[in-house]
């Protein structure tokens, strides 16, 4: 049981990730050949695992409505929006719409869907707002340098502010280019680094916490 | 007046290196003997040859269906004579016959053009160069044999060369990525040299505040009785920030048990659900609390961005968590997120490294693990020799591309001064590292 609970998994993950490694330096259509079936093969796993979730949510959402916990109400909802949704769905052949008529389908999906998905991103430009008024209070001297540094940027990138200080513009455009850029390509050095050292130690088994922790 | 560029310079000296471009005086005295006994209409016209040293030869390093010409350049490259590129079968052996697939002004396609490594290239980096491949009309098979030829054309004269003959096929290995793949073993070496090296001695490990910070969320969470929420993030097991989110999981799912505090997991996508199933089974065994492991403490939500970030959202309003852990990639949702978060007065710790993030992170939450710090974090919490050699690592690896910039600043710097070439040779060595 140890051998397939621990050490099969480790030596597929070392020979998988030895061989993909070495894909990226392979030009040969065999390589890209292997690539794309094992990104199929991936997309299989993930349209089963897709099961595994709805499965999870059903039964999380059974539990509440079962003990009455708080806001179950919203678990009943779910349940209709789900199966609803499927059956509609199923209904429509999939289809959003058939010979330029809308279908059950598409309507639920253009006039429910997207304007929830819309009204969320829209919520952004209020957080935005909450958010950078409370960071933006100069109590310390960094906040106060975030807080000149957002003033001019903000200046800079809208044709209000470029036209009353022409210079925002320029130096907006320099902040951006020169200071954030630097740093944001120091943070993507580390990162990169990061993440080349955490594929070494999980390819050759020394991370190996992701299959359920334990050393054995 | 137009100043002379470096790779003018190089292509100049290499034509008279290469007796392409001789002294002026005896073309010149030629020239007005030629002029002299020709009609008056042609003397705007320099003369034109065939191209020269033509070479026609399956594309190095590619995955196949491609052949390459190069040919030497010419004293008269400039915008008024052009190239045209031929291509036939390969029994053809009269150029005319041949079908032209590229026409372009002979002072482009250099091969200095494309992204070729010095240790690829056969001929000067001043010679012409095209590559053959399927296109509308022409289809370039691997192993079929076509017949290639150059042909100068000014106004209505052609000038053709010889006609030669190639075929393509694939490649087992790209040599412009042998600087790549020696850097990353090298960067692997150095690796498992530092956890050998951290397995002997005590290395220093700099405070992380955001991980200091974990104890204390949990502990507020246990005081005030209250849940802890984990998120690991948008993207799926590929992505190795998602593996540290579920790496840091373990750790706080352990602490978690310890201090007997409900963890709840709510996902994104369905595989990334179940490892983190068994990563925190697996803690609350080891915190021998395997009595108190829950396993809908890990449930999928949703794949779709905003269903989501409104079903966490809600969570977080309905159950208030005292401690929010935001792990792993983020993209638009981070703010919508944290802000919520914010506004129940959990403690907030984020880790991404989603740089275009950060911000938001960094406004809103209490601790921010930025970019390699989330990686850190599983040494940092283990303290695990082999976990913090890993770091050492990194750190040198850092060190040397940090050397790399100052000394590639310094000869970029000096190769645009002195319009030398020799500095381009370094500079390629850490060109297009991806």
């Amino acid at each position: 049981m140890i051998f397939l609970r621990r050490q099969l998994p480790l030596l597929i993950t070392l020979i998988t990730g030895l061989l993909f490694a070495a894909q990226y330096y392979v030009p040969h259509p065999a390589s890209e050949q292997m690539l794309t079936s094992a990104t199929k093969w991936l997309q299989i796993i993930g349209g089963f695992a897709l099961i595994l979730g709805v499965t999870s949510l059903f039964h999380q959402h059974a539990l509440k409505i079962k003990r009455q916990e708080a806001g179950w109400g919203y678990s009943l909802v779910l349940y209709a929006g789900m199966l609803g949704t499927i059956a509609v769905g199923l209904w429509a052949n999939g289809k959003e719409s058939v010979d330029g008529a809308m279908t059950a389908f598409g309507w639920i999906y253009n006039y429910m869907m997207v304007p929830l998905q819309g009204t969320m991103f829209a919520i952004l430009a209020f957080f935005i707002a909450s958010a950078a008024y409370r960071s933006f209070r100069a109590k310390s001297r960094e906040a106060a340098v975030l807080l000149v540094a957002a003033m001019i940027v903000m200046m800079g990138r809208v044709p209000l502010g470029e036209y009353l200080i022409p210079v925002s513009g320029d130096v907006s455009s320099w902040i951006l280019n020169v200071l954030n850029s630097s740093v944001r390509r120091a943070i993507l050095i580390g990162v990169s680094l990061g993440a080349v050292a955490l594929s070494f130690k999980i390819i050759f088994g020394v991370e190996r916490s992701y299959l359920g922790g334990g050393k054995e | 007046m137009k100043r002379e560029t470096g790779f003018d310079a190089a292509r100049r000296a290499y034509l008279v290196e290469h007796g392409y471009d001789r002294s002026v005086w005896p073309s010149l005295v030629t020239l007005v003997c030629v002029l002299s006994l020709l009609p008056s209409y042609t003397s705007a016209q320099a003369p034109i040859s065939a191209p020269q040293d033509v070479r026609v030869f399956d594309s190095p390093s590619d995955g196949g269906g491609s052949l390459t010409v190069q040919w030497a350049p010419a004293p008269w490259d400039g915008p008024d004579v052009r190239y045209q590129v031929l291509v036939g079968d390969a029994a053809a052996t009269d150029p005319v016959a041949l079908t032209i697939i590229a026409e372009f002004p002979s002072n482009t396609r250099y091969l200095k053009d494309t992204k070729t490594a010095w240790w690829t290239r056969k001929v000067d980096k001043t010679w012409h160069q095209a590559f053959i491949k399927s296109a509308k009309g022409l289809e370039v098979k691997d192993g079929t044999s076509y017949a290639v030829a150059v042909a100068t054309v000014q106004s209505d004269r052609r000038a053709f060369s010889q006609v030669l003959v190639a075929s393509p096929s694939p490649d087992w290995f790209n040599w412009n990525q042998l600087n790549n793949l020696i850097i990353a073993v090298s960067f692997g070496g150095l690796v498992f040299y530092s956890i050998s090296h951290a397995r002997r001695n005590e290395i220093f490990l700099r405070r992380i505040p955001g991980l200091d910070a974990v104890d204390e969320a949990i502990g507020r969470a246990t005081e005030l009785g209250k849940p802890i929420l984990y998120l690991t993030g948008a993207h799926d097991l590929h992505d190795p920030s998602t593996i540290a989110a579920a790496v840091i999981l373990g750790k706080v799912a352990k602490r978690a048990a310890l201090y007997e505090t409900e963890l709840i997991v709510p996902h994104r996508e369905p595989i990334t659900m179940a490892v983190c199933q068994e990563i925190t089974k697996q803690a609350y065994l080891e915190a021998g609390k395997p009595d108190l492991f829950k396993e809908d403490a890990n449930f999928f939500i949703t794949a779709d961005q905003f269903s989501y970030t409104a079903a966490v959202d809600g969570i977080m309003l309905r159950k208030r968590p005292a401690a929010n852990f935001f792990m792993g990639a983020y993209f638009a949702e981070s703010l919508l997120l944290t802000e919520t978060g914010a506004s129940t007065g959990a403690i907030q710790i984020a880790g991404t490294d989603s740089d275009h993030q950060l911000p938001f992170f960094v406004t809103t939450c209490d601790y921010t693990l930025i970019g390699e710090e989330l990686y850190a974090a599983s040494a940092y919490l283990s303290k695990e020799p082999v976990q913090i050699g890993t770091l050492r690592g990194q750190d040198i690896g850092k060190a040397v591309v940090l050397s790399a910039i100052g000394i590639g600043i310094v000869l970029a710097t000096v190769g645009v001064v002195t319009g030398a070439q020799w500095p381009q040779i370094f500079l390629d060595l850490v060109r297009d590292l991806k």
